[in-house]
């Protein structure tokens, strides 16, 4: 079990990797995201994206996804209060492999609540050749051994 | 007109309401949050938020949904934005409980010419959601590709 006082600035936690299939693209488009560049690959607005791709919110759910099951479930984390920027930066297609990864960059103690700190973190998600494919800055609250 | 040439900074959008129930916010969560407090409404009265409440990502992706949806009914855009290369100040300033229902609006801030990409313009958009009772739980500001010829 993760506290706040377990994070150290400079620390890189991986969190494994995730295929991503057409199937999964189209599913969660539908849902959430009906373009018809995360819908159809053969729609004629995939051209400006040279074929289907994932939403950026499915990307996005994907590494939260992957975040929790490395340690967030087995942490004391209280929520978050939002994600200062994400970048999309590249495009995701069917057959990519996303690896999760966390640095972290800052900690620190609340001073109005005694019972949680702010650890803040550079995610990244990053495809099989190496590159970010997304990257996101996001403070989380955890809460302190008490 | 182009599409990019059709927006205008200070147009203001309502892109309607969701209703997060129980069962949405969990099935949700299910596949991509599962906190306890966001799964199991007996762990969730014992977090720090008291009850079930939605994942951040579950509220941005309905706003994700309804945008499309409006712009989808309207036939002065079509579906000529996106994709978007990211997003700015993204904000959940309180919980979204169980039987939220939260009204998503968006106001065009900025626009401008890609330098990198002719043909392409950049529309900048401050998106807020707010519950019932009119507090805000949902900011972000976002940059989308728009074609611009």
């Amino acid at each position: 079990m993760r506290y706040f006082e377990d994070f150290a600035v400079g620390e890189t936690i991986d969190h494994g990797s995730r295929d991503v299939t057409a199937d999964d693209i189209v599913a969660f488009a539908a849902e959430y995201d009906p373009q018809p560049f995360h819908l159809d690959a053969g729609a004629p607005e995939t051209k400006l994206t040279g074929g289907l791709i994932a939403s950026g919110w499915h990307v996005a759910a994907i590494f939260m996804r992957l975040m929790c099951d490395s340690f967030l479930l087995d942490s004391a984390c209280m929520g978050s209060p939002g994600i200062d920027t994400l970048k999309w930066l590249k495009p995701v297609r069917p057959g990519d492999r996303l690896s999760g990864r966390s640095t972290v960059t800052e900690v620190r103690a609340s001073r109005s609540r005694p019972d949680r700190g702010v650890v803040r973190f550079r995610h990244e998600l990053i495809s099989r050749d190496g590159a970010v494919v997304m990257w996101m800055d996001n403070p989380v609250f955890f809460g302190r051994r008490l | 007109m182009s599409a990019f040439d059709a927006v205008t900074v200070g147009d203001t959008v309502d892109f309607g309401s969701y209703e997060f129930t129980a069962e949405r916010i969990k099935r949700f969560a299910r596949e991509w949050d599962p906190q306890t407090f966001h799964i199991d409404e007996a762990a969730a009265e014992k977090s720090p938020f008291g009850a079930l409440c939605a994942s951040g990502w579950h509220t941005a992706s309905v706003m994700m949904r309804l945008q499309v949806d409006h712009f989808a009914r309207s036939r002065e855009h079509g579906l000529s934005f996106g994709p978007s290369p990211g997003f700015d100040d993204l904000r959940w300033p309180r919980p979204v409980y169980a039987d939220d229902v939260v009204s998503y609006s968006g106001r065009v801030v900025a626009k401008r010419r890609s330098r990198s990409r002719p043909g392409l313009g950049i529309v900048t958009t401050e998106f807020t959601g707010a519950n019932q009772n009119g507090e805000p739980v949902f900011s972000m500001t976002a940059h989308v590709f728009v074609a611009a010829e």
